[in-house]
């Protein structure tokens, strides 16, 4: 066995002794929610409870999600049917909006801040609480046998700046002019020129956002680092807590350039000054009236600072819980853990230094684009060692599929054509021709789709009977697996083909204008613009994006409809090995009833000699034939 | 389960949970500060040549906040030591002369910006530039106190010029193309100026609350448990120490160069 497990001094017990000496004002906060029943209020929406916090996280980031696919098939209509009203919902848009949906048809303004809205409510209002805070929230805590986060009181704070951040945002489309419209990258000196309050809404609804993150991450890593039970060591920590443990230090250090940024783009918006603005700006045919001096490449650097990290934010919480998925249903260790362990912290100080590979058409000079296509491509190595520790897993496994391990092997080949073929676009040569093509969207959004989404429905179906004490149904599990499966790769695969031809990606008739002057000016048998047959594919990916739309029905009907209905299952329905599903369902406030002790590393399935083909973390080592352990000792 | 380690350190890591999370924090400060000055850099490397501004700000009073900022930080020092060996009094007195301290940064600091904000740049239609502190002004004139220069770059320069006349000029509103006070929408100088030490300012209020919360109604946990009290004004003082520390890097880069 492992000779560290001697190393932890078993001392909680003194030191739980030690803080029931002193009654601290903390602690008697939550003495006296044990006293008398907390109200409704109490417990769901004012709770300092880790696992609660998660399901408000959940719940949350789950309905912006589904509002940023609306806006995603509105957008995908108006680019299939350019000016023509938009059917059922067209109506209810213009009652709403006014006179940006005037008749029901979305005018280029409103499709730009749908764009924009899109990707800041997916990115920031969606995965990210989803992948980090409500997953975190909820799973990290049981995984290192802790009874809670280390601040509780900060974490709830946490969550209700989220709330307030997504408030804003939200709010901001019905103000007058709409919501932000420069894109959710919101590149200076355009975000600050557009003469509507939207990138004001947008940017204080950032700093809260950010300030959520940062109260997530601190409590993260304190609660990592401070509440593993004893015998966790840090090699022994689930690859899910690893992975968290990563993004929770990618949130901690990069989202702060991007709160800078955004206080000087809230400088330049509310008193005038001109960080990102150049001299000789011209707005609208007219000199701007300001001091100049600003630099617009200063933005997209403090941007992408936080942008690229953002990216890994993204997927390594999806990493880890399919990780966790697979090694649970192959039955077998998983493959590499050290490997994945110290993939997972190169990608981590890796994903610091590529930034500027957003930036090779900024024109920033070739040097600076070399060194950032250098450590792009290194970054590559990890994650592809990530990916076929993955894959090699699987390797004489007998697979249980279900639905968390469909989602989870489909996380793998869908991840893996998002990373390849983001490998033309870290090429600076390469990305000169496919930079803000529909190339790029593909790329990304195979990465986060189909990728980090797969990854986290599997997450979802895999955790809810911990979280309810009853399993999704099957059935429509697998229905909502394979309808989107199909969908996901109908809508994003054509993209690729229209990027490499050329089509631009924020054109918001679908490059409809473009073609049809280029075409016609380049005669008869030389095609300029985009040919008719890739035009013709944004209507397959306008009904392919309904489809992928309808076939996420199942999934939340199934969600509620499970709470109540589902099938009954005991506290480790997966036979799992971590500490989550050792814990009673649901877990009671303070997790544990007592202090679990850890012997063992996170995935010992199958281990020869033993009665089940799983052995608990916390299961102590038994005299195994000759050979008996010193930690039987305890 | 109660959460274990928020008062006595964890044997294998050596501290406290709130300790973990103040440094983890104080790496997020670090970072966006460090987003700040990396936009000064790139605004200075970027300037105009001539046009970045010298000599603008008092150095005497930068020197001293300065002073008055090294000071707060041996008496919050001293305030975790007094509770460190039980003397409740002089943690009482030196976190009352951190406060003071620190209100008079302030109080100094509220006098730049008001200079600043009463200093006015007028371009006049003959060409010339009138620079100076408003006096008064009315309808037809503009009076300030300051001085005529032909060429603009006198006005970006002032180390190299000697002292700077202050002379009691009246200007017909008439003669005047346009004025603009020195205000954060004057220059990428003044906006990084405000900014930075904005952003400074907020945090020595927020870390002045919190040690007035501690100094007052928060101290009576000094009787109930005082090793959480004395960790308490440990971490605290931690986040007063870096926001004297970003003085210490404002200071040069805006005052002295």
């Amino acid at each position: 066995m492992n000779p560290e497990i001697q190393q932890f001094p078993p001392s909680r017990h003194s030191t739980a002794g030690h803080v029931q000496e002193h009654g601290h004002a903390e602690d008697a906060h939550h003495q006296e929610s044990a006293h008398h029943e907390p109200n409704f209020w109490q417990k769901y929406i004012f709770s300092s409870d880790h696992k609660i916090i998660g399901i408000q996280y959940g719940i949350t980031s789950l309905a912006f999600m589904w509002l940023a696919l609306m806006l995603m098939l509105l957008m995908r209509w108006q680019i299939a049917h350019p000016g023509k009203p938009v059917p059922i919902l067209g109506p209810v848009l213009a009652s709403i909006l006014g006179q940006p949906a005037a008749g029901g048809v979305i005018s280029p303004d409103l499709y730009n801040s749908f764009g924009a809205m899109h990707g800041t409510m997916m990115i920031f209002l969606g995965i990210v609480p989803l992948a980090f805070a409500a997953f975190g929230n909820y799973v990290v805590p049981l995984m290192i046998g802790a009874p809670d986060m280390a601040f509780p009181r900060v974490n709830m704070a946490s969550y209700q700046a989220y709330f307030l951040g997504s408030l804003v945002m939200f709010v901001s489309f019905f103000i007058p002019g709409g919501a932000a419209q420069a894109g959710w990258t919101s590149y200076s000196p355009l975000a600050t020129s557009i003469p509507t309050h939207g990138q004001l809404f947008w940017i204080i609804g950032m700093v809260l956002l950010i300030t959520s993150s940062l109260l997530g991450a601190v409590n993260f890593i304190a609660t990592i680092i401070q509440l593993r039970a004893p015998g966790m060591t840090w090699m022994r920590l689930p690859f899910f807590v690893w992975a968290q443990f990563v993004t929770a230090f990618l949130l901690l250090l990069a989202f702060p350039p991007l709160e800078a940024a955004s206080l000087m783009q809230l400088m330049d918006n509310v008193a005038h000054t001109s960080f990102f603005l150049p001299t000789g700006l011209a707005v609208g045919g007219n000199l701007a009236h300001i001091s100049g001096g600003g630099s617009p490449l200063l933005w997209q650097h403090l941007f992408w600072f936080l942008g690229h990290p953002e990216v890994y934010v993204l997927i390594l919480p999806a990493m880890g819980a399919v990780c966790e998925i697979i090694a649970n249903n192959t039955r077998k260790p998983i493959w590499g853990y050290k490997s994945l362990v110290y993939s997972v912290l190169t990608i981590g100080f890796l994903s610091f230094i590529v930034w500027a590979h957003h930036m090779y058409m900024t024109g920033m000079g070739t040097k600076i684009s070399t060194f950032f296509q250098a450590t792009t491509m290194i970054i590559s190595i990890p994650s592809v060692i990530i990916l076929t520790c993955l894959f090699i897993s699987l390797w004489g496994g007998s697979i249980r599929f279900n639905t968390p391990m469909l989602f989870a092997l489909a996380f793998l080949p869908m991840f893996g054509i998002g990373g390849l073929t983001g490998l033309p676009l870290g090429f600076n040569l390469s990305d000169v021709h496919l930079h803000d093509t529909y190339y790029v969207i593909a790329h990304f959004h195979y990465v986060v789709a189909p990728g980090t989404i797969f990854g986290l429905f599997a997450g979802l179906y895999y955790w809810f009977p911990k979280i309810t004490g009853r399993r999704m149904n099957e059935f429509w599990g697998r229905v909502h697996f394979v309808c989107s499966l199909i969908f996901m790769n109908i809508v994003f695969m054509p993209m690729f083909a229209q990027g490499m031809a050329g089509m631009l990606r924020r054109m918001s008739d679908g490059g409809a204008n473009y073609s049809a002057a280029m075409n016609s000016r380049a005669g008869a048998d030389v095609v300029g613009g985009l040919s008719d047959n890739m035009m013709s594919l944004h209507v397959w990916i306008l009904w392919a994006a309904i489809a992928l739309g309808i076939a996420q029905i199942p999934f939340i009907i199934n969600l509620f409809w499970s709470i109540k209905h589902g099938e009954k299952v005991g506290d480790n329905p997966w036979q799992a090995t971590t500490l989550e599903w050792q814990a009673p369902t649901p877990p009671p406030h303070g997790n544990f009833e007592h202090v679990p002790h850890v012997y063992r590393g996170p995935y010992e399935y199958s281990v020869p000699g033993h009665d089940t083909d799983f052995t608990p973390q916390n299961e102590p080592e038994r005299p195994v034939g000759s050979k008996v352990s010193l930690a039987t000792a305890h | 389960m109660e959460i274990p380690y928020t008062v006595k350190p964890r044997p294998d890591t050596g501290i406290y949970n709130a300790k973990v999370g103040i440094w983890l924090f104080l790496a997020s400060e670090v970072m966006l500060f460090g987003g700040l000055f990396s936009a000064y850099v790139l605004l200075r490397v970027g300037a105009d040549e001539g046009y970045w501004p010298h000599g603008w700000l008092d150095v005497r009073l930068g020197t001293l906040n300065t002073v008055l900022l090294a000071l707060s930080a041996i008496t919050t020092l001293l305030a975790w030591v007094a509770c460190k060996v039980g003397q409740f009094g002089r943690f009482k007195f030196f976190h009352a002369c951190t406060m003071a301290l620190a209100l008079t940064f302030l109080g100094v600091k509220m006098y730049e910006y008001h200079d600043k904000w009463i200093h006015y740049e007028i371009k006049l239609k003959d060409g010339r530039f009138a620079d100076g502190h408003m006096i008064a002004s009315d309808d037809t004139s503009v009076t300030i106190e300051g001085r005529y220069v032909t060429d603009e770059k006198a006005l970006y320069d002032l180390r190299s010029q000697g002292p700077i006349p202050r002379d009691e000029i009246k200007i017909s509103r008439s003669d005047i193309l346009s004025m603009e006070n020195y205000g954060p929408w004057h220059n990428t100088f003044l906006a990084l100026y405000f900014t930075l030490t904005g952003l400074h300012a907020l945090h020595i209020l927020g870390g002045t609350l919190v040690i007035g919360y501690l100094w007052g109604p928060g101290s009576r946990m000094w009787k109930k448990d005082p090793e959480r009290f004395t960790n308490r004004i440990e971490v605290s003082g931690l986040f007063w120490h870096f926001v004297d520390l970003v003085w210490i890097f404002l200071f040069p880069v805006l005052y002295l160069t």
